[in-house]
């Protein structure tokens, strides 16, 4: 009998918890389809009348969110491609090739990790606009290109592989290139889908630094477009809450989607820090 | 197994380190050194990148520096404010879910959904939530009769404004973490415990406190470190400003308002330079600590 009772009272807890945590979501997606006046109704309606989807089109017709969107599709997946390329060289590199300095360059870049990146924005900026690339992709995606991260999580899992099947695939003539690609990487497919989908997550999400290299509209990606358009759309809350909608839901759908590759990346890596 | 290095051999390896070396030496290694340089900058031309006058002036101002002063206060408030409930709720209720199985995959579903959401996008919910005449909290709030706070234009309500986002936003990062933690105590200890008499409280405290406490140290430093570098929520919670007379600015806050605004490049690097040693700080202590006194 307190056995029920107790995992009654568990699941009454838990429930409550992840309601108070849907509460923004809901109150997002709530507003986003009510009219302006609706939105200043108290005691506030959960379920709007009429479902207003016109605040999207309004919303989009407001601010260039489609060239926003464009914008960090392209800067989230090219940054998250090429990083991923340059990862799984030098992991490789790390993991499975001797060279001179190897220690020494292992410990150098997992000591930048501990850097805070807010450091390094100031004179990466000076670096980027001596360049001329300010308000470009380039500087959107550059800078982003290394993740001392997704170098270490990939260098542990390329190590996990046995030393055998290198050797057998040295036997067989295989060059490491070809090994490194029709062997290691497919054999570590989840470690790179984790790191990828972190990435896409961390490149959509990223604010500061497009903030500060983009001031032309044609250049800003989602978040910091969302930013300025709360400036346009003052109170017109049923706009903010359309545009944020939009802003968040495909990270949602991705996250949905993949989850037990992101629960299983942030899993791992967590341990290991 | 391990060969010793040769010519060749280092030579293939830095071919497919070349694209990591050329990308990490411009946009890593060369700014670390460059901040350092910079935050001893006096004089300086940002258009022509022209030093003329080296020294500790940025530092004295920082000293100095009311509003850098307030910045590390606010600072500190914010990591005592969020860490220590995130990581008790966190634990909570990854206890609680160990528990169940039915609807379990639901339930991590809601925790960690903040977690991958844009910081922005979401801080601008917030910002709705917690508006003054209009906002769901306030309205709860009349519910049991309390007035209208006004959250974000009232320096006193800005910081627990912003510490609950933070909390919510941070809970299931943490939740996966500790449910990791558990998975891994072996339920051998449980059963030989309950044999030997001890009650679930006893299990929990002899058991899986010590056991979880490497996880529950991780998720502390992560949390501390994470907290030290807020900028986002702040900057989308009080719409480009660091809270109602300042009462949200942070350090890293700081070092964006003295950049970018401000221009004063010199200070920036100088309070960037700050927050790095902080962070340097916490993690050699991290290493410390967890050599010493976290039980496996």
């Amino acid at each position: 009998m307190t056995k029920k009772v107790g995992t009654f009272l568990l699941y009454f807890l838990l429930l409550i918890g992840a309601f108070t945590m849907l509460i923004p979501f809901l109150w997002m997606l709530s507003t986003s389809l009510k009219t302006a006046p609706e939105t200043l109704q108290v005691p506030p309606i959960w379920v709007p009348k009429i479902l207003r989807f016109e605040n999207y089109s309004a919303a989009f017709k407001t601010a260039p969110f489609m060239r926003y969107f464009i914008n960090s599709v392209v800067v989230t997946l090219t940054t998250t491609l090429g990083q991923l390329f340059i990862s799984i060289l030098a992991a490789f590199a790390f993991a499975r090739l001797r060279f001179w300095g190897q220690r020494f360059l292992f410990v150098l870049f997992l000591g930048t990790m501990m850097v805070p990146g807010e450091m390094l924005i100031i004179s990466n900026f000076v670096t980027v606009s001596a360049l001329h690339m300010v308000n470009s992709y380039a500087a959107l995606i550059v800078p982003w290109l290394v993740s001392f991260f997704a170098i270490f999580t990939l260098k542990q899992t390329f190590q996990s592989v046995p030393d055998e099947l290198y050797y057998a695939a040295k036997v067989d003539g295989a060059s490491d290139w070809r090994f490194l690609w029709q062997i290691l990487v497919p054999l570590s497919r989840s470690s790179i889908v984790a790191i990828c989908i972190l990435q896409v997550i961390g490149s959509w999400n990223s604010f500061m630094w497009p903030l500060i290299v983009t001031n032309d509209e044609r250049f800003r990606t989602l978040p910091v477009g969302l930013q300025a358009f709360t400036s346009d759309a003052g109170t017109d809350y049923q706009l903010l809450m359309a545009a944020s909608t939009f802003v968040i839901i495909p990270m949602v759908f991705l996250y949905l989607g993949l989850q037990k590759y992101i629960i299983a990346g942030i899993s791992k890596s967590g341990l290991k820090g | 197994m391990k060969k010793k290095p040769t010519l060749k051999s280092s030579l293939t390896a830095y071919v497919y380190l070349l694209p990591m070396f050329i990308i990490s030496g411009v946009f890593s290694l060369y700014p670390i050194v460059k901040s350092f340089l910079m935050s001893f900058y006096t004089k300086y031309n940002f258009y022509t990148d022209k030093v003329s006058a080296y020294g500790f002036d940025n530092y004295v101002f920082l000293w100095k520096d009311p509003n850098f002063h307030l910045a590390l206060k606010n600072t500190l408030i914010l990591v005592l404010g969020v860490v220590p409930l995130t990581v008790l709720i966190s634990l909570v209720i990854a206890l609680m879910l160990n528990h169940i199985k039915w609807l379990n995959g639901l339930f991590r579903t809601a925790y960690f959904l903040p977690f991958v959401t844009s910081t922005v996008a979401i801080a601008l919910v917030w910002s709705w939530l917690f508006n003054q005449d209009y906002g769901l909290f306030n309205y709860l709030l009349s519910l049991f009769g309390i007035h209208a706070i006004d959250w974000l234009n009232d320096p006193h309500w800005a910081m627990p404004a912003l510490i609950m986002m933070t909390i919510w936003k941070g809970l299931g990062f943490d939740i996966i973490l500790f449910l990791v933690g558990l998975n891994n105590i072996d339920a051998t200890y449980y059963k030989v415990a309950t044999i030997d008499g001890a009650n679930a409280w006893q299990r929990f405290k002899h058991i899986t406190l010590p056991l979880l406490s490497p996880i529950t140290f991780l998720v502390t430093i992560t949390g501390i470190i994470g907290a030290f570098k807020i900028f986002d929520q702040i900057y989308a919670l009080f719409n480009g400003q660091p809270g109602p007379g300042q009462s949200a600015l942070t350090v890293v806050y700081y070092l964006y308002e003295k950049f970018y605004t401000d221009w004063k490049y010199g200070i920036a690097a100088a309070s960037g330079v700050v927050l790095f040693l902080v962070i340097l700080l916490i993690t050699l202590i991290q290493f410390r600590y967890s050599r010493k006194h976290v039980h496996y």
